[in-house]
């Protein structure tokens, strides 16, 4: 099929297109030079805004902690539901989403590719279930290594090839994309409730050179080991690091010292580590009394420094669910607020929790939460490092990406925000006194083409000629909207697109589903010298047995698991 | 002769994945590791098998073509105003979604059979969240181990040895380093094996929970005793509860099926709430089936809701009590029902099973039971597990893949197989 | 005489069900009820009898087995199963679970009364 988008506003980042007016042509899944307009489909896009596809590097939308999500909060889902349709099935949302709603939803939104962040080794086959339910997106999930105790172990022992070797196997095995860290080491020791070591009791974010008990290995050199790891084995991606000290007043200089750890690792222009969610790790003060934002002394190490990217976590004031690796960090979130709770251990590596939380506007905590992100946003300089997500449903629901990014875009928006907000959470913050506006071109960049470039995904996020012909059309004119005063017409457009498009094919129309098609899973597959692997396998086959209750053959996922697997092939050295 | 490692067993929610099989022609004629259940399920199942799809003529079961049976059933589901699709338990996660789509379709209710063992759990959780964690972290860490209202030596023959006391991990080096505790109103053989039996009376779990809370909060207890139990013994076991290193309650169906339902769940987690003030503490439903487990998850993903979801508004919607499958036959609201391997007729209470005698249904099970007998329609199909491919969630929610160990009966097909024909026919019906 | 009712799992309906719901093994297994000697003892009845258990919800007669299992006197068990089910309370008070456990019931030594098969049984449920 043949498809050509007729003079629209086109925003091409990666190709140095802000704003022409021009025609995008597809063939075949593929964005083309031309194609025969008497025989293409064509879409009168004038005065129409076009972007690549959009690219969410981290929302959590499948796997274990997603369904514990779902199943823990019926009252999450009575006051939002979708019907079935000719060509939807039926579903849920609010912050916790069934997974066909999940695809249809970003969809909606211009979205066509989203990564699933923390899925722990031994139930990555959960993740792959789920994928298989997401339509449309094309999805990837990273594993998470950064309390497992292969890891720890061959780090403590300073075996980095043998550590490499396992990183790389697992991530075959189980079909997983990238390195993920949580809590690095944490989450090991609150498998033991120790309080005392993650200074639950005090309220103090960990330090990242405390070496975890019963292991001897710090979190730095998780952090560290890892980093080298991933350099070793070429992946596509940088490790991608939720710090130590989520959540708790102070952190910001932890995170500050996990991203300066890998800075002697970064080669030129390629960064080494990705920060992630970095407003609930952005916090100032030594309590919830004087906490404050963090984003300054954040933001000043990462324009300085090039290795490292971050994405926002920002917060929206609504219902939501908290969900993460991070077990100990939920515990303390149950604590405080009384919430209902959830714990869920994984044996010999990783762990996670969940607690329901509701954003309050005149709540003074979670209004400086909401300052931080943005301060973070516009406070950067380099708009190819820093990626707009509310680590949904973290911050917040994705569905509240357009009223985010307008929050970026319009000072006027901001300051309605900021005249409803605790006034003590106003008068600590910048914001008042920022006059950046993110431009759409900006915008294109922080949601799509970034994005991408980060994931190694060289095909999307951009419209050039090879690209995958994933399009979003919104029914606004850049050029004319005064996007600072007219936000919210703004924010209405990029809610519902004109059109999207997925590789090639149309699958919303005029802000609803007309066609539903199964997406790709990516994963990499990392080739390894042989001898390297042979090297391992009989300390992996012992200590597997010794480790885990299930064997190694059924820890493995088969190809027929995965909904239109698409390894993408790296190589060791 | 072939031997076939690494089967996961397809019987309760154990599901261990280290069977071994010896194959003889597409017979299994021998297998390691399994447990006197999953033995005697290896090695009799083809026996007193039915091979032949059934429909009612003139009140009896006869033969007939699986294709004339899987037309009556769409059928029976479609002219049904308010259809049941139950059972998946022992399906495959496969079969499961295709299910749920099914009842989707139909506008129909889909439950499982959490609905008569740990449905109280799902509103537990719902209503208090549930700290849990994976078995192989009570085979390394857990120092007590309590069992309440759970007999695991019959129900879970292998739990104790694989998981939890017996098992050698990396911090505890087997049963001396551990202490089990069993709590329940009969004295069962799985009580025989714990250092701590403590029997107590018949529908009291709510009340002892509530004074060992009170215990552990050092509250005054004003009964001289709870449940049978002297206070003393309480505070005692209050205190061995909260000086343990890491802990794990075990619940079984004492709880959930007992008065105070899922009101005993809230008190559960929030005992093992209250103990992590303290210690490390977790807890566990025993979920029963070997992959019912995985019909929640199922379901919920696709759903949102973990059971009994109605569709019959176009959408999913879900209420306990309202939408289950107990309540709608027995309100007299269901009329029509496709049963999915499982045997409902020998397991809900009998008014229920009396109206869904008096509504047309159609089963689909590798085995004749008491349900099939009663069908309007029954269409044998595979083993999942041993004769279909598949996957499954263990009792704490690790994901298995299910093997194909041995090929089905010439024409018999997989549980997914025939669901998805009759979701075909029902379709093509609608449109019509 | 009175007792309260437990239901539940054991190892023989456990392997029984697996031979096939409808054989003479897996009736045997769940057409049962464990009594405490000392009821026994009390009803008067040989180990092995059987007996006929009645309560609100319905009645059935099954094989008594004198059991060490049973905590103490006054408590009787069936194990899950068509027999159980024809005994057990069908009201769930909205919570969509019935209660399965701990119901009142009349035991009474039945030695001339036949225990019915799943036959029988799919009959009196009205097929």
């Amino acid at each position: 099929m043949e498809l050509l988008i007729k003079n629209g506003v086109v925003y091409d980042p990666k190709n140095g297109i802000d704003g022409e007016v021009m025609d995008v042509a597809i063939r075949d899944k593929k964005v083309v030079d031309r194609v025969d307009e008497s025989k293409a489909y064509v879409i009168d896009a004038s005065n129409k805004l076009i972007m690549p596809g959009g690219v969410d590097l981290h929302s959590h939308i499948a796997g274990p902690k997603c369904n514990i999500g779902r199943m823990l909060r019926p009252e999450d889902h009575y006051k939002d539901v979708e019907p079935r349709t000719q060509v939807k099935r039926s579903g849920v949302g609010y912050s916790v989403p069934s997974s066909f709603t999940i695809g249809y939803r970003y969809a909606i939104l211009g979205y066509t590719t989203v990564f699933e962040p923390a899925n722990p080794p031994l139930k990555m086959l959960h993740c792959h279930h789920e994928f298989r339910d997401i339509p449309i997106l094309d999805k990837g999930c990273f594993v998470m290594f950064g309390n497992n105790w292969f890891v720890m172990e061959y780090l403590r022992d300073n075996k980095l090839d043998e550590c490499a070797a396992y990183v790389a196997w697992t991530l075959d095995a189980t079909k997983g994309y990238a390195i993920k860290i949580v809590d690095p080491g944490c989450v090991e020791a609150w498998k033991w409730g120790d309080v005392e070591f993650l200074d639950i009791l005090w309220g103090r974010p960990e330090e990242i050179d405390e070496p975890v008990p019963r292991f001897g290995v710090t979190s730095r050199e998780i952090v560290r080991g890892l980093c080298k790891v991933n350099k070793l084995l070429n992946l596509p991606h940088p490790i991608h690091v939720h710090a130590n000290g989520l959540g708790t007043p102070g952190n910001y200089q932890t995170t500050i010292d996990t991203m300066d750890c890998v800075k002697d690792l970064a080669e030129e222009d390629r960064p080494a580590i990705h920060m992630t969610h970095v407003q609930f790790n952005g916090y100032a003060g030594s309590d919830w009394i004087t906490i404050r934002s963090g984003a300054h002394e954040i933001m000043k190490y990462v324009n300085a420094n090039k290795h490292v990217t971050i994405d926002l976590g920002q917060v929206i004031f609504t219902d939501t669910t908290t969900m993460t690796g991070d077990g100990p960090f939920e515990y303390k979130l149950h604590l405080l607020t009384k919430n209902k709770w959830t714990n869920a251990d994984v044996e010999s590596e990783e762990g996670a929790g969940l607690v329901p939380i509701h954003y309050k506007k005149s709540n003074f905590v979670h209004a400086t939460m909401w300052t931080i992100g943005l301060e973070l946003a516009l406070l950067a300089k380099d708009p190819w490092r820093i990626f707009m997500t509310t680590d949904h449903p973290n911050g917040g629901p994705f569905t509240h990406y357009p009223r985010a990014i307008t929050w970026l875009m319009s000072k006027e928006a901001r300051k309605r925000t900021l005249d409803k907000i605790s006034k003590r959470a106003r008068s600590r913050s910048d914001l008042d006194n920022m006059d950046r506006e993110y431009s759409f071109y900006e915008i294109a960049i922080a949601t799509r083409a970034a994005n991408a470039r980060i994931l190694g995904l060289k095909d999307k996020g951009h419209l050039g000629v090879g690209a995958d012909a994933d399009v979003a059309i919104y029914d606004i004119n850049p050029r004319e909207v005064d996007q600072s005063r007219d936000y919210k017409k703004v924010r209405k457009a990029l809610s519902k697109a004109a059109f999207t498009i997925k590789e090639g094919e149309i699958v919303v129309k005029d802000g609803d589903i007309v066609k539903s098609i199964e997406g790709r899973t990516y994963w990499v597959k990392p080739n390894l010298p042989s001898d390297l692997m042979n090297a391992i396998t009989s300390d992996l086959t012992k200590k597997f047995r010794d480790y885990y209750t299930v064997e190694m053959e059924n820890f493995k996922i088969h190809d027929r698991f995965v909904t239109r697997s698409t390894p993408m092939p790296t190589y060791y050295g | 002769m072939v031997i076939v490692q690494n089967i996961v067993c397809p019987i309760c929610g154990c599901a261990c994945d280290d069977i071994e099989a010896t194959v003889e022609g597409n017979k299994i004629v021998k297998v390691k590791n399994s447990c006197s259940i999953s033995a005697s399920k290896f090695l009799n199942f083809w026996k007193e098998r039915n091979l032949s799809s059934l429909i009612r003529k003139n009140g009896e079961l006869a033969p007939t073509s699986l294709e004339e049976a899987v037309e009556k059933t769409a059928e029976i589901l479609v002219n049904a105003e308010y259809p049941l699709v139950y059972g998946f338990a022992l399906s495959g996660c496969e079969a499961q979604a295709v299910g749920v789509e099914l009842a989707e379709e139909i506008g129909g209710v889909i439950d499982n059979q959490t609905v008569t063992c740990h449905g109280p759990s799902a509103l537990g959780l719902h209503d208090v969240g549930m700290p849990g964690c994976t078995l192989g972290e009570v085979r390394h860490r857990a120092d007590l181990i309590v069992y309440w209202g759970s007999n695991f030596q019959e129900a879970h023959p292998r739990h104790l040895a694989r998981y939890s006391a017996l098992s050698e991990g990396r911090f505890r080096k087997g049963r001396k380093d551990r202490k089990v505790v069993v709590i329940d109103v009969r004295k069962t053989p799985s009580a025989r094996v714990a250092d701590l039996f403590i029997p107590i009376a018949p529908g009291q779990d709510y009340e002892l929970m509530s004074a060992l809370r009170m215990a552990l909060n050092n509250d005054e207890i004003e009964e001289e005793s709870v449940a049978g139990l002297p206070v003393d013994k309480i505070e005692e076991l209050a205190e061995m509860l909260r000086s343990c290193q890491f802990g794990i309650l075990f619940y079984g169906l004492g709880l959930t099926m007992s008065r105070g339902k899922e009101r005993n769940i809230d008190q559960a987690v929030s005992l093992v709430c209250d103990l992590n003030k303290w210690t490390k503490f977790v807890i566990m439903p025993m979920r029963g089936h070997y992959n019912v487990t995985g019909m929640n998850e199922v379901t919920a993903w696709q759903t949102g809701y973990p059971y009994a979801v109605d569709f019959s508004h176009g959408y999913p919607w879900y209420n306990p009590g309202e939408t289950t499958s107990i309540d709608i036959l027995r309100r007299g609201e269901c009329d029509a029902a496709l049963i999915v391997a499982s045997d409902p007729l020998a397991h809900f209470p009998k008014e229920v099973g009396q109206n869904l005698c008096k509504i047309p249904f159609a089963v689909i099970d590798p085995h004749m039971s008491m349900t099939a007998l009663a069908a309007d329609v029954v269409m044998p199909c595979a083993f999942t597990g041993i004769e279909a491919e598949g996957s499954a969630y263990r009792m704490d929610t690790v994901p298995l893949p299910l093997k194909k160990v041995i090929e089905s009966p010439p024409g018999i097909l997989s549980d997914e197989e025939l669901v998805g024909m009759i979701l075909k026919r029902v379709k093509s019906k609608r449109r019509r | 005489m009175k007792a309260l009712l437990l239901t539940g799992r054991s190892l023989k309906q456990g392997i029984g069900k697996e031979v096939g719901k409808v054989t003479e093994k897996y009736k045997e297994s769940v057409a049962m009820c464990e009594i405490h000697p000392k009821d026994v003892e009390e009803l008067g009845i040989k180990d092995g009898e059987n007996v006929s258990i009645t309560t609100k919800f319905g009645s059935v007669v099954v094989k008594s087995v004198s059991s060490q299992n049973i905590a103490e006197p006054g408590i009787i068990f069936i194990p899950y199963g068509p027999y159980a089910s024809m005994l057990v309370d069908y009201d769930t008070c909205s919570t969509g679970m019935p209660t399965l456990k701990g119901i009142v019931a009349e035991v009474k030594p039945a030695p001339s009364e036949r225990i019915l098969d799943v036959k029988e049984l799919v009959k009196y449920l009205g097929r």
